[in-house]
């Protein structure tokens, strides 16, 4: 058991395929929150395998993609100054600010290094007593305890030139604030796996009954996702047909535990506090991130460098606030594939590999049927 | 970012205090942070983020699941045959 | 020593022997005696070459036929990777150009940029490295030019070579030759060369047992001409190196007018570059590699041409992994695992810089 082919195997694929077309008697209309869920769906082709069943919204999922403007040209500010070594998962660096990107402060010999860990930010700060070290701490929950345990090493190493830009999101804000609009199309969730392999699933109870829509806590792999669908499409039936009120179901039992892992949230709720945060595209969805608890201010990179207010300038022509809440299909937009391609990104979900718009971009079908 | 792939703990020791191990993703070896998973044995798999182990995978639940599809295969076959069905079976 | 009287210029040893200097100095680009001192004492023994005066280009006979012309720099970092380093890389990889173009390699020239500091072993090794490549695929380096930069100008080493050969009259390979139709084959694992080279670069930091498949493929390439009666059923050649299959099989799409059908199961992948690719986030599709060429062979004989490459060790693993058509000219599709369909195409920039 590897836990990875096993989850591709086509054979278990079409089965699947064909259990959730035989259950499903009209278009369900699903939504996942989770940018490598969207890469996963649409890399695989599961939305064309389930054409006609389902109808996938992608919802906004992809944190480098919400990461609001403010916090881009922030980092910008940041990275552009002389002592200070900008670290940054890669994916981050092509993102537009206002007016320019991380990798153009590169080009212009700002020091932006891309790490895969939040430890190599805390290794480069060792290394490099006489510099500031900032890592930008995007992402959603998952990759928080990396960060919080980041700032507890630097802590107990006493490491006073490091700090960390801070600007996570939390899935189940979002997921009211997409349930609460008006313009809500969205039946039921795919809830992102990994995201709850951290905080368990008790989270998602109350929304399922607040709003009574079913919600099945799916992994990533193309069995994990058709399995996620097959008992979301069943929950749907129930209710629409039977009138059963809604679940919450978990699909992915292997990696996720109701619980969760408890070691990582206390982490967390040590090292973060809860706040109202700016969603790039969609506005301020409050209670929706974590940003550095006042104990760890030391290490808190917007107070460490006081980059006060800034004026942003999003381009008018970028529709990724309605991609992102699911009201528009990236390639529905005007300017996908025209104006906007990763070679030029007016917007966030254009470039980051999680991004609907690169990942509609990067697996674009042919205009003609799927059966070549 | 949401990117975390299965591997299994081959190596376990101690770093300053904090328990690091060597995961190994069919073919290739990274070295992780177990801080968050005290408990992880040599031999289990586990779900890597940003560096840190983050999840325990539970094979008797990844079994399950696998053989799941596989009944769901059966039951495609039992339904192929018996076409004009229009009933809905429960697994 | 000799009699009082008598000198022999045989025993001579030179006062400054050249083993005293480790590194390199700027002098040793100036032209004077320390370039060929250099010249003289590392690059010589180590390509092999049997003395004669220096030209500035080399004079090769040839019969009959084109000559195919290439060059190629190489600027590779780190210089060292497991199984290889820029030296054999510069060899093998031009002549790899060459044996694309269905030539016959017969000589490289190999001119070196090195930055000054750089230590003499480091340079001797490498120099070593090159003239063994050369050696075994028995092509000779016959020229080349030595300049020496002040340190920061050139990171350690860049290496150019160019690379000449010679094509059979009326043999017609080119991007421009590939038909709907066309079997697609690979000559085997894909992605190699790139995890290996992702493996030592600073700040990724992974274990893995992957090494370089750098290898010269103008043997294979013969070959394959050799397996069928008329050569021109083999419509087109490339190795796919920077930007990886996608690039490879993009350009030749683009060239020639059609589509292009892969099935992705049929692509082989070796598990480590799978696995490594994704917890980089890589596509395998993309990462280079420097002993594999894709061939665009007509459907006819395509059976014939694997047998022969897989009759031979470079070419083992070779498999069909698609087809041209005449849809969708100039776009490659994957048709997935699941019989889902998905374009393909190339990476933006530098996804893996400094590869090659």
């Amino acid at each position: 058991m590897k836990y990875l082919d096993e989850f591709r195997d086509p054979v278990a694929a079409k089965s699947l395929v064909e259990a959730i077309r035989r259950s499903a008697t009209r278009t369900w209309t699903i939504m996942e929150v989770c940018g490598g869920q969207t890469h996963s769906i649409i890399r695989n082709g599961i939305d064309q395998l389930l054409d006609g069943a389902v109808d996938f919204i992608h919802g906004p999922g992809c944190p480098v993609c919400v990461t609001p403007l403010e916090m881009i040209d922030r980092a910008l500010e940041i990275a552009s100054r002389d002592d200070v070594i900008f670290c940054s998962f890669g994916d981050m660096l092509r993102v537009p600010g206002s007016k320019q990107d991380l990798f153009s402060v590169r080009a212009r010999g700002g020091d932006v290094r891309i790490v895969y860990s939040p430890l190599d930010a805390t290794r480069i700060a060792a290394e490099n007593p006489d510099k500031n070290v900032v890592f930008f701490g995007v992402g959603f929950e998952t990759t928080a305890p990396a960060n919080a345990m980041s700032v507890l090493h630097a802590k107990r190493l006493g490491l006073t030139n490091f700090s960390l830009l801070v600007s996570h999101v939390l899935v189940p804000p979002a997921m009211t604030a997409i349930l609460s609009a008006p313009t809500n199309r969205v039946q039921g969730f795919l809830a992102a796996g990994h995201v709850c392999t951290v905080m368990g699933t008790s989270e998602y109870g109350p929304l399922v009954e607040k709003f009574n829509i079913p919600i099945v806590v799916t992994g990533f792999e193309p069995l994990d996702l058709l399995e996620g669908v097959r008992q979301l499409v069943e929950l749907l039936e129930g209710c629409h047909k039977d009138g059963r009120s809604a679940e919450l179901r978990n699909a992915y039992p292997r990696a996720v535990t109701d619980t969760g892992n408890t070691v990582a949230q206390q982490a967390l709720a040590d090292v973060f506090v809860v706040t109202d945060r700016q969603w790039r595209g969609i506005g301020m969805i409050p209670q929706s991130g974590w940003t550095l608890s006042p104990r760890y201010a030391e290490f808190d990179a917007e107070l460490k460098f006081g980059v006060g207010h800034l004026e942003v300038q999003e381009s008018s022509e970028c529709h990724a606030g309605e991609v992102l809440q699911g009201l528009l299909k990236p390639n529905e937009c005007p300017a996908f594939g025209t104006t906007c391609t990763p070679r030029n990104p007016l917007g966030a979900t254009m470039v980051s590999s999680e991004g609907a718009c690169a990942a509609y971009y990067q697996f674009r079908r042919l205009e003609s049927s799927a059966n070549v | 970012m949401c990117l975390g792939i299965p591997g299994k703990v081959i190596d376990i020791w101690e770093e300053s205090g904090t328990r690091m191990a060597t995961a190994d993703f069919g073919g290739t070896t990274k070295t992780v942070c177990l801080a968050y998973l005290p408990d992880m044995e040599i031999g289990e798999y586990t779900i890597v983020h940003a560096g840190f182990a983050l999840t325990r995978l539970d094979e008797v639940s990844a079994n399950e699941t696998l053989q799941m599809f596989a009944e769901l295969g059966f039951l495609d076959e039992e339904l192929a045959g018996t076409e004009g069905q229009s009933s809905r079976e429960t697994a | 020593m000799s009699e009082a009287g008598q000198v022999d210029p045989a025993n001579w040893v030179c006062p400054l022997p050249l083993r005293e200097t480790k590194r390199i100095v700027m002098g040793h680009g100036g032209g004077g005696i320390l370039s060929e001192e250099l010249i003289e004492n590392l690059f010589l023994p180590a390509f092999g070459s049997s003395g004669g005066p220096s030209r500035d280009s080399a004079v090769l006979n040839v019969l009959g036929g084109r000559i195919a012309l290439t060059t190629d720099s190489y600027v590779v970092n780190p210089l060292f990777f497991p199984g290889g380093n820029i030296g054999d890389l510069a060899v093998n990889g031009t002549i790899n150009d060459l044996a694309c173009s269905g030539a016959q390699p017969l000589a490289l020239t190999a001119g070196f940029i090195i930055e000054e500091g750089l230590e003499m072993d480091v340079l001797g090794t490498i120099a070593q490295s090159m003239g063994l490549a050369a050696a075994a695929a028995g092509v000779a380096i016959v020229t080349g030019d030595t300049k020496v930069v002040g340190k920061g100008s050139a990171d350690s080493l860049f290496i150019n070579t160019a690379g000449i050969g010679v094509v059979p009259e009326g043999l017609r390979i080119g991007p421009e030759q590939a038909r709907p139709g066309d079997h697609i084959i690979v000559s085997g694992n894909i992605g190699e060369h790139g995890v290996a080279i992702m493996s030592v670069r600073e700040g990724i930091d992974f274990g893995t047992t992957m090494t370089t498949d750098s290898a010269p493929l103008h043997r294979l390439v013969a070959a394959m001409l050799n397996a069928v009666d008329d050569p021109n059923v083999i419509h087109a050649l490339r190795d796919p190196t920077r930007g990886g299959l996608v690039a490879a099989t993009v350009e030749i799409a683009r060239t020639s007018g059609v589509g292009i059908e892969l099935d992705e199961a049929k692509v082989p992948i070796p598990e480590s570059v799978a696995s490594a690719c994704g917890f980089l986030g890589l596509d395998p599709l993309q990462v280079a590699n420097e002993g594999k060429l894709v061939a665009f062979v007509d459907p006819a004989h395509s059976e014939a041409v694997l047998a022969a490459m897989r009759a031979r060790p470079e070419g083992s693993a070779a498999v069909i992994i698609g087809r041209a058509v005449e849809a969708h000219p100039g776009m490659v599709v994957a048709r997935t695992a699941f019989g889902t369909t998905r374009v393909v195409e190339r990476e933006l920039g530098e996804q893996l810089p400094r590869i090659c």
